[in-house]
């Protein structure tokens, strides 16, 4: 254990990009203003599955005002290949396809075209003169429908890909994989019970306030620059240089404000189409999304299918699970599945279990990632079933939870075997909590509780940090900042150089500016660009040690740091005289810092909730509200807290109300934030939260990566609170008013 | 197509401005595309996420769904007007402190709703606060460390005013 007093880190400093926060002076993506600024607007698919059987753009040409007008054709056709993102290996012909539709659209929303224009208005007036010719094809729209044998098909060259091996069937699941441990026969022959369930989950959107947006220019020098306000500068210039077949050092990439992403601004989508419209007008091209291009033609998360069976015996030990998870990837394949697999009984020490995965394509938009991708809808079934066999049982659902709870050694079905986790603590601190024996304190209400895991991820990350003569340092780094990792990565410089955090001023850098850094996701940037500034730190410290030993003239291995304050042979010197000596001392200091973890410690999470259900209206109401989360350590816990609680808060909309409505045309219904209905201020009680902190092995302060696992459990938790109050236990998200009032009326018939 | 430009004379932040615009642009466009007052921010355009929300004459208005012409005459207090100088306002010190800011995309809406309010209702209670931002999205906090920040800044001007 790593636990012991820190200076700056576990404090909670102002965010250094505070001022520009509240002020509206902090630039996000569409807010830029370049000379000579053009803006593209993009034509959009009004079907779910068609074919193109021309695309006429003459009159949009033509219409006074407009500079360009691409469509596929202006994409570069290189062969198809296997292209590693961030977020997983993609072929190149589906990234692409993705960004304008060549033969065929997918999905409603699916972009055709795109005009660039003196003005958005002229643009979006232009686009409406594109004639596209469209053949009309039956779609399908969820992973079961999709399986069937007479279901169409969405792309010719699927074929799926079972337990690895190609079956060379062309058909809308793109692969099938399994996880067995031990033997779920035998399992569930030990078992005195056995329940097994169905479960559906519906598409839902990240929901970030800020639409996607982009500006390109493609100098006359061949050099193109992209201004993104995506989750990471290195991972848009990954994606964006295969699609236009470029270099990624003739991309530049500047990383703008981000105004949220959870995983949904880690694909790109208008960036490499306002620079195709720049390539064509000579001068630069701003696109912004609009909220429906946001919600049809973005990535959201996968609706799902899944069944879970558990068997235990009267002891309370679980035997056996199975789970078979369809995910609907939406038009190409990508579901995140995988995800959901490592995740849906990661919780438990369970001896047998059997895992089969399907990733399906459907006629909705491209799925992307999601807090956790994968893994809500994996916990709203495990945990749901688990609550059951609890109550079968006899088991307080906490304590059954904590009889079979994974712990160190825990080999989890997809293979890695655990080193030191938080699942039995963050349980013991749900048990404990005065919450859950507090009296509910009236009819119609019920509690609840859920678990969850996020395995965490590594990823390179790089840091440099500049030591200026007064004292402080400059600090740059890769990492585009969604929430205040400015901070708490700088938090962990100046805890190893011994100064405040506010000695540290962070820079967010471009692509040519700083050494490569992943992604913002797999909430690996406290985690992972932290470690990256500790080394730097340390870089620092290293060189100001031999400095000081230069003035003092002696051995700099006989140089000792510590509280800020260099010392050797009774001399002594703080960190800040020193910095102010530096030109009498060789000159300029510069740490740097890379890394790549490859050991990552995950994050469990849990949450208490009470609800009441209006048996009249089928209203669920959210009166009470815990969420606890093993942080490893909390380098700066108001932020911590703040992930909990926007996890829970986005984990309480997709339980019960948030869906993509679709008609049976694919038509996505509820394209406004009106009617895709995200939780308001008056839909919340406030969220309390729980720190716990089992310290990461390896990381140097123990951190533990906290933006994901939070939204894990919260539908599970309010399904079983739901069942307690009203007595129905409902196995379909969201949980809306009539959804809920049918249930009751059934129960009552 | 090329559209008839109306002068529009009004006054933002208490500076007197006037400036040219074609008849379907939006107050939120006119800000941030002929003013460069880029702190308004479009969430939705369609007035249901509240990150346009600009004070109009003492009420608080979606400026996406006001016209850029019906600003004619009018007084309009933006993001930009909110900070006294070099000070930052209550409002603005107080989400800091209780980190009710996390992307800051919704921000500028929640911080220029509140003081409509505290304008209004200089001790409001906890449900009066959640009714009245009812009107802004944020999908990053779970709203209770804003609500905790206006009630802190509430208390704070109570005092100053005291």
């Amino acid at each position: 254990m790593k636990t012991r007093n820190y200076a700056v880190v576990g404090t909670r400093p102002i965010r250094h990009d505070g001022a520009d926060k509240v002020t509206g002076r902090a630039r996000f993506g569409a807010d830029l203003q370049i000379s000579g600024l053009l803006h593209g607007y993009v034509l959009r698919s009004p079907h779910a599955h068609a074919r193109i059987r021309s695309i006429d753009i003459r009159k949009a040409l033509a219409f006074p005002g407009v500079k360009a007008v691409v469509t596929a054709a202006d994409l570069p056709r290189t062969p198809d290949r296997v292209v590693e993102l961030a977020d997983g290996p993609v072929r190149l012909s589906h990234l692409r396809g993705n960004i304008l539709a060549s033969d065929k659209v997918l999905y409603k929303g699916h972009a055709v075209a795109a005009v660039a224009a003196v003005s958005p208005h002229v643009a979006e007036e232009a686009a409406s003169l594109i004639e596209v010719d469209y053949e009309i094809l039956p779609c399908t729209l969820t992973a079961p429908d999709a399986m069937r044998d007479d279901a169409p098909i969405l792309h010719d060259d699927i074929t799926t890909m079972e337990f690895g091996e190609q079956t060379g069937k062309v058909c809308n699941v793109a692969e099938h994989f399994r996880h067995v441990l031990g033997d779920i026969n035998q399992g569930f022959a030990e078992a005195d019970v056995v329940i097994e369930r169905e479960f559906e989950t519906a598409t839902v959107h990240q929901g970030y306030l800020e639409p996607q947006s982009a500006v390109a220019l493609w100098n006359n020098d061949g050099r193109v620059h992209i201004w993104s306000s995506s989750q990471g500068a290195f991972s848009t210039r990954d994606a964006a240089a295969p699609i236009l077949d470029l270099p990624v050092s003739r991309l530049k990439v500047t990383p703008m404000e981000v105004g949220g992403g959870f995983g949904g601004k880690i694909r790109i989508y208008v960036e490499p189409v306002a620079a195709l419209l720049s390539k064509k007008a000579g001068r630069p091209v701003k696109i912004v999304m609009s909220r429906r291009d946001v919600l049809e033609g973005t990535g959201p998360t996968p609706g799902s299918y899944v069944r879970v069976k558990l068997g235990a015996r009267k002891d309370g030990r679980l035997t056996a699970a199975q789970a078979y998870m369809a995910y609907e990837a939406g038009a190409y394949p990508g579901a995140q599945v995988a995800f959901g697999a490592m995740c849906i009984f990661a919780a438990y020490d369970i001896p047998n279990v059997m895992i089969d995965g399907f990733d399906v394509v459907v006629n909705k938009p491209s799925t992307a990632a999601y807090r956790a991708p994968g893994t809500t809808q994996a916990a709203f079934a495990a945990e749901s079933v688990v609550d059951e066999l609890a109550e079968a049982l006899g088991f307080d659902p906490i304590e059954f939870r904590l009889k079979n709870a994974a712990r160190e050694g825990t080999r989890r079905a997809d293979g890695p075997k655990y080193r030191r986790i938080g699942c039995i603590e963050v349980l013991e601190a749900m048990k404990t909590h005065p919450h859950y024996t507090a009296p509910l304190g009236g009819p119609n209400r019920g509690r609840g509780v859920a678990v969850g895991f996020w395995f965490n991820v590594g990823f390179p990350s790089s840091c440099t940090i500049s030591v200026n003569a007064d004292g402080t340092v400059n600090l740059v780094e890769g990492s585009v900042d969604l929430s205040g990792t400015r901070t708490s990565i700088a938090m962990q410089a100046a805890e190893v150089l011994g100064i405040g955090a506010g000695d540290v001023n962070p820079t967010v850098a471009d692509t040519d500016s700083i050494g490569y850094t992943a992604l913002t996701g797999g909430s690996r940037t406290t985690y992972a660009t932290g470690w990256a500034a500790y080394e730097a730190a340390q870089d620092v410290l290293r060189q100001m040690k031999g400095r000081a030993a230069v003035l003092w003239g002696i051995d700099p291995a006989s140089v000792e740091f510590e509280g800020g304050v260099f010392r050797a042979d009774g001399r002594s010197t703080t960190f800040k005289e020193l910095a102010a000596r530096l030109d009498m001392a060789e000159g300029p200091v510069i740490g740097r810092g890379a890394v790549n973890p490859s050991s990552v410690g995950g994050s469990f999470a849990g949450c208490i909730v009470d609800v009441e259900v209006d048996p009249e209206t089928g209203k669920v109401s959210i009166l009470r509200f815990t969420s606890v989360q093993d942080a490893g350590k909390a380098i700066h816990p108001s932020f911590v807290e703040g992930q909990m609680q926007g996890g829970s808060a986005q984990g309480i909309g997709w339980a019960l109300n948030e869906e993509y409505y679709m008609s049976p045309e694919g038509a996505m219904l509820n394209t406004s934030l009106l009617d895709y209905r995200m939780p308001t201020c008056v839909d919340l009680p406030m969220i309390d939260t729980v720190i716990v902190e089992v310290p990461d092995p390896d990381h140097p302060f123990g951190v533990r990566g906290v933006g994901e696992a939070n939204i894990v459990p919260p539908p599970a938790a309010i399904a079983n609170g739901i069942h307690r109050a009203a007595g129905i236990r409902l196995r379909r998200l969201p949980m809306n008013p009539p959804v809920v009032v049918e249930a009751i009326w059934n129960r009552r018939a | 197509m090329t559209h008839t430009l109306t002068r529009v004379r009004t006054t933002v932040n208490e500076e007197a401005v006037e400036f040219l615009c074609e008849p379907r642009q939006s107050l939120l466009e006119c800000l941030r595309d002929i003013l460069g007052l880029t702190g308004t921010k479009e969430g939705c355009n369609d007035g249901n996420c509240g990150a346009c929300t600009v004070i109009m004459d003492g009420r608080t208005v979606n400026s996406c769904l006001v016209l850029g012409v019906e600003a004619e005459g009018r007084k309009i207090t933006t993001i930009e007007g909110i900070a006294q100088g070099s000070e930052l306002h209550p409002l603005q010190r107080a989400f800091l402190e209780n980190a009710a800011v996390q992307c800051g995309f919704c921000t500028p809406g929640f911080i220029v709703a509140a003081k409509a309010l505290l304008d209004a209702e200089p001790n409001p209670t906890e449900e009066q606060i959640r009714l009245w931002l009812a009107n802004n999205l944020c999908r990053c906090t779970g709203y209770g460390s804003i609500v905790r920040a206006v009630q802190q800044a509430a208390a704070q001007m109570r005092e100053v005013s005291a």
